[in-house]
């Protein structure tokens, strides 16, 4: 009944997109805002009713409704219900339906801003936003329905469909299969979420870009108008990156929190050209300029994006094998293509109207230099790309699978990485419209004198590592930089009208959000390349098998196996947990308890670390394996991850920056407006 | 004689170096000496896992065939060629440089030159106009060009730097 309901509602939402679609575009080709205002309602009204069906499918998993298939494959009688309410976005077709939902979300917020000035971006706003939530309905109606039910035959064959089928009853397993363990860590309650909202929210960028390319008014206010849009969606796509690499460091066991597998480039790929797309839209909005590329790049993320949840869920990339036997892999893909053609025509067709209004004065202005920093990004993206799909390609035209791994990532990305550093040390001095080597070298000179005491110091201490020790100067001149400006803005204005200096720092941050958040967003970025050099650089590792009482050793540190302990949990996991002493010139500056979690539902294990963090490093220890209860040996896997914790921080400080550049203005409109009567007023008085 | 004795004494010698290197490489291999090398290697069966994480059954038995090649006197170049050739290129954490392989390689980097070589062109060709429209701009009164910052006529570059400084970050707050 309640499976019906869902479904059903799902159906209208899908009847009314099409029906949004055709009515906009209706209306704006006949010139009838009617209908326009009619296809409007119809989009405000999606999330309501995709609401119901996300809620019908929550009130299934939450009351075990097992004859319901999806129900049964990811949840289980003994999970709690705030784990099965998370199971929505535990499997593929759930996390459609979820996609679906957050899209919804952004779609009805979006036809409820004020469209007075831009009434013309309406309906191919409606259209776009229509046609993506539409395509997923698609998906889930017609590919991947959450709501088939299992049915028996008298014979006893269980088949999966939506209605009971001819001579078949009801059939309800009893009990579900439980959700996948790894799924079970709260970074992966909050992650998926947040990438998906960070995917989601990329779409209205795109749309604003197609209305723009359609109605010829490409100025720049379809960008002024999402901007918040765009940054918001970056918050959300950089938060779900971080919580999937914690994720990963918690829960994988491997003692990294970066794999380069193709389902963390698959979401990794959209930053890169959204990240691209924040920069260059700031040189269309002062400068007039690059208007096609911003164009591009937008285009470029919204095709990203799709992919991204495309191969986040599904895997079938893995193979060519499985992406054919995948319903919807080409569907996906025919998608994509369809999208990204009929994107890159009206393109085309504006490519005129989309010229550049002034010209490029100065390789060294601050408009070149973001130009670089795209050229670094799409070049990381062309790695990443290159990197998820050559082993497709070789399979396809040799029939021989490889393995496109981490080295070749890091060897091709780290100068990229290094380049963008530096760019981030150079391009914040360098003005709009011209700058000299000169101008450049005596704003310079003060940050990147002070920088090199850095490794200077990290020399005179006996690093020796080059890489290391250039890693950590550019960190130190982003971070010097980016200070300085800080420093030099509120000096200025301190001297200036003479208010004391945080107060003048605190208002200029207030003045321009958005440029000093991204200030804030670089130091961000410091602090995670410092964890990044210390754990790619100096991360040590070892393993051994001891008895209890008997120790490893690892970079000074000592650990010392003390007991190990084996027990059941109400939760049905089986759990073995072993206790050690962390210890470090003869000080005991820890106990820890590395376990293995096996769960007998799915039978599946999970290597849980022990961690002991500082801001110094990570001691963090796996129990690899372990002999029978009668014996007391135990193997052990020890990685010692320095700086890691900077990672951590310099993430915290990121979403900060972002939080800081997208928090709401006043309306700017309304601003003026006040401006403009305080004047009135005063030139009456 | 002398030289029979001589002959017996360097095969004894010989015997005696060699059993003695023989018992050295005797010694147990130890963890990290199997994970140095299953480091390298992807697990032949799962999805993008290194065989020194992977946790699966399978993945144990390939490290201990790994510890097995090792005390023989195998090394780790040897142990990848042998994995590659039981399992495929796959269990390689880069493809071979050969064949259709090499695309892996040479693409991006031509890309990205490519890249680089049409940046350079679009700047040469914006610095021909752009010089000509400086040598018009800069004699209009109030043109803010970069090189007056060095030339300060009361003698106080840094004074009249700090006010360009505020006029521009004051025009580009304003443009907000």
């Amino acid at each position: 009944m309640v499976a019906n309901f869902g479904y059903g509602a799902l159906l209208i939402t899908f009847l009314l997109a099409i029906y949004g679609v055709f009515a906009a575009v209706y209306g704006a080709r006949s010139d009838k805002p009617a209908w326009v205002e009619s296809a409007r309602l119809a989009m405000l009204l999606t999330f309501p009713l995709i609401t119901v069906a996300a809620l019908s499918l929550i009130y299934l998993l939450v009351n075990g409704h097992y004859e319901v298939e999806f129900v049964s494959s990811v949840t289980s009688s003994s999970m709690p219900i705030y784990l099965r309410i998370t199971a929505l976005w535990g499997g593929q077709s759930g996390s459609l339906v979820f996609w679906a939902w957050l899209m919804s979300a952004f779609a009805t917020a979006v036809t409820l801003r004020k469209w007075e000035r831009d009434r013309e971006f309406l309906p191919w706003v409606i259209m776009v936003s229509l046609v993506t939530l539409g395509f997923f309905l698609i998906l889930i109606l017609f590919f991947e329905n959450p709501f088939s039910r299992l049915w028996a035959s008298s014979a006893g064959n269980v088949v999966k469909a939506m209605f009971q089928p001819a001579g078949m009853t009801l059939y309800s397993p009893g009990d579900g299969r439980g959700l996948n363990p790894l799924l079970r860590h709260p970074g992966m309650i909050i992650h998926p979420p947040m990438l998906y909202l960070g995917f989601v929210s990329f779409v209205i960028p795109f749309a604003f870009a197609i209305a723009a390319l359609i109605t010829g008014r490409t100025d720049d206010r379809w960008i002024r108008i999402t901007r918040r849009w765009t940054l918001v969606a970056w918050l959300f796509l950089s938060l779900g990156l971080v919580l999937g690499m914690r994720w990963a460091y918690d829960v994988l066991g491997w003692g990294g929190f970066w794999g380069w597998d193709p389902v963390e480039i698959a979401a990794f790929m959209p930053w890169l050209t959204g990240t691209a797309f924040l920069h260059s839209v700031m040189i269309q909005e002062k400068r007039g300029m690059l208007k096609r590329w911003n164009m591009v790049l937008i285009i470029l993320t919204y095709a990203l994006v799709i992919f991204g949840t495309f191969l986040t869920r599904s895997g079938v990339l893995s193979s060519v094998h499985a992406f054919a036997q995948s319903a919807i892999g080409p569907l996906f893909f025919g998608f994509i293509g369809i999208t990204f053609v009929a994107s890159l025509s009206l393109l085309l067709r504006r490519w005129d109207s989309l010229k550049s209004e002034t010209q490029m004065t100065s390789v060294l202005s601050r408009e070149a230099f973001f130009l670089l920093n795209n050229l670094l990004f799409m070049g990381i993206l062309i790695v990443c790309f290159w990197g998820v799909i050559f082993p497709l390609i070789s399979e396809l035209v040799t029939g021989q699978k490889v393995t496109v791994g981490p080295p070749f990532y890091q060897r091709a990305t780290a100068p990229l990485f290094a380049g963008l550093l530096l760019l981030m040390g150079v391009a914040p001095l360098a003005a709009w419209r011209h700058s000299t080597a000169k101008t450049l070298g005596k704003a310079m000179w003060k940050p990147f004198l002070f920088s090199l005491l850095i490794p200077i110091l990290a020399f005179a201490l006996g690093l020796r590592s080059w890489p290391a020790l250039l890693g950590f100067w550019l960190a130190a001149f982003v971070a010097s930089v980016t200070l300085y400006e800080f420093w030099r803005g509120a000096m200025a204005r301190h001297r200036k009208s003479g208010e004391n200096f945080f107060a003048a720092l605190i208002n200029l941050i207030g003045r321009n959000r958005r440029r000093y958040g991204g200030y804030v967003i670089h130091l961000g970025v410091v602090f995670m390349a410092i964890g990044i050099i210390g754990i790619s650089l100096f991360q040590t590792e070892t393993q051994g098998t001891i008895t209890q009482g008997q120790s490893l050793y690892l970079d000074g540190y000592t650990m010392t196996f003390k007991d190990l302990a084996e027990f059941d949990t109400p939760d049905g996991r089986m759990v073995t947990r072993a206790v050690v002493d962390v210890s470090k010139n003869g000080k005991t500056l820890a106990e820890l308890h590395p376990r293995r979690d096996y769960y007998i539902e799915s039978q599946q294990p999970m290597t849980i670390p022990g961690v002991r963090s500082t801001i110094e490093d990570d001691f963090y220890v796996l129990l690899v394996d372990w002999q029978p209860i009668s014996s007391t040996g135990a193997t052990f896997k020890i990685y010692h991850n320095p700086l890691v914790n900077w990672l951590w921080l310099g993430g915290f400080i990121f979403i900060l920056g972002t939080l800081i550049a997208a928090w709401p203005d006043k309306d700017p409109e309304e601003a003026r407006e006040k401006v403009r009567r305080t004047s009135l007023a005063g030139a009456r008085v | 004689m002398k030289r029979i004795f001589l002959f017996v004494f360097s095969l004894l010698f010989l015997g005696l170096t060699v059993s003695i290197a023989s018992a050295q490489s005797q010694q147990p291999v130890t963890d990290d000496q199997v994970n140095a090398v299953a480091k390298q290697l992807y697990c032949p069966v799962c999805e993008n896992i290194p065989l020194d994480v992977c946790p699966t059954q399978a993945c144990a038995e390939w490290r201990d065939l790994i510890r097995s090649k090792l005390a023989d006197g195998w090394t780790a170049a040897q142990i990848k060629t042998y994995f590659a050739q039981q399992y495929g290129d796959r269990v390689l954490a880069e493809p071979p440089t050969r064949g259709l392989n090499w695309l892996v390689y040479i693409l991006p980097p031509i890309a990205i030159l490519a890249g680089v070589y049409l940046l350079f062109r679009a700047f040469k060709a914006w610095s021909q106009p752009a010089a000509q429209a400086e040598a018009t701009l800069s004699g209009q009164a109030g043109f803010e060009t970069p090189s007056s910052t060095t030339t300060s006529p009361d003698g106080k570059p840094d004074a009249q730097a700090n006010a360009q400084y505020i006029a521009r970050l004051e025009e580009e707050l304003k443009k907000l």
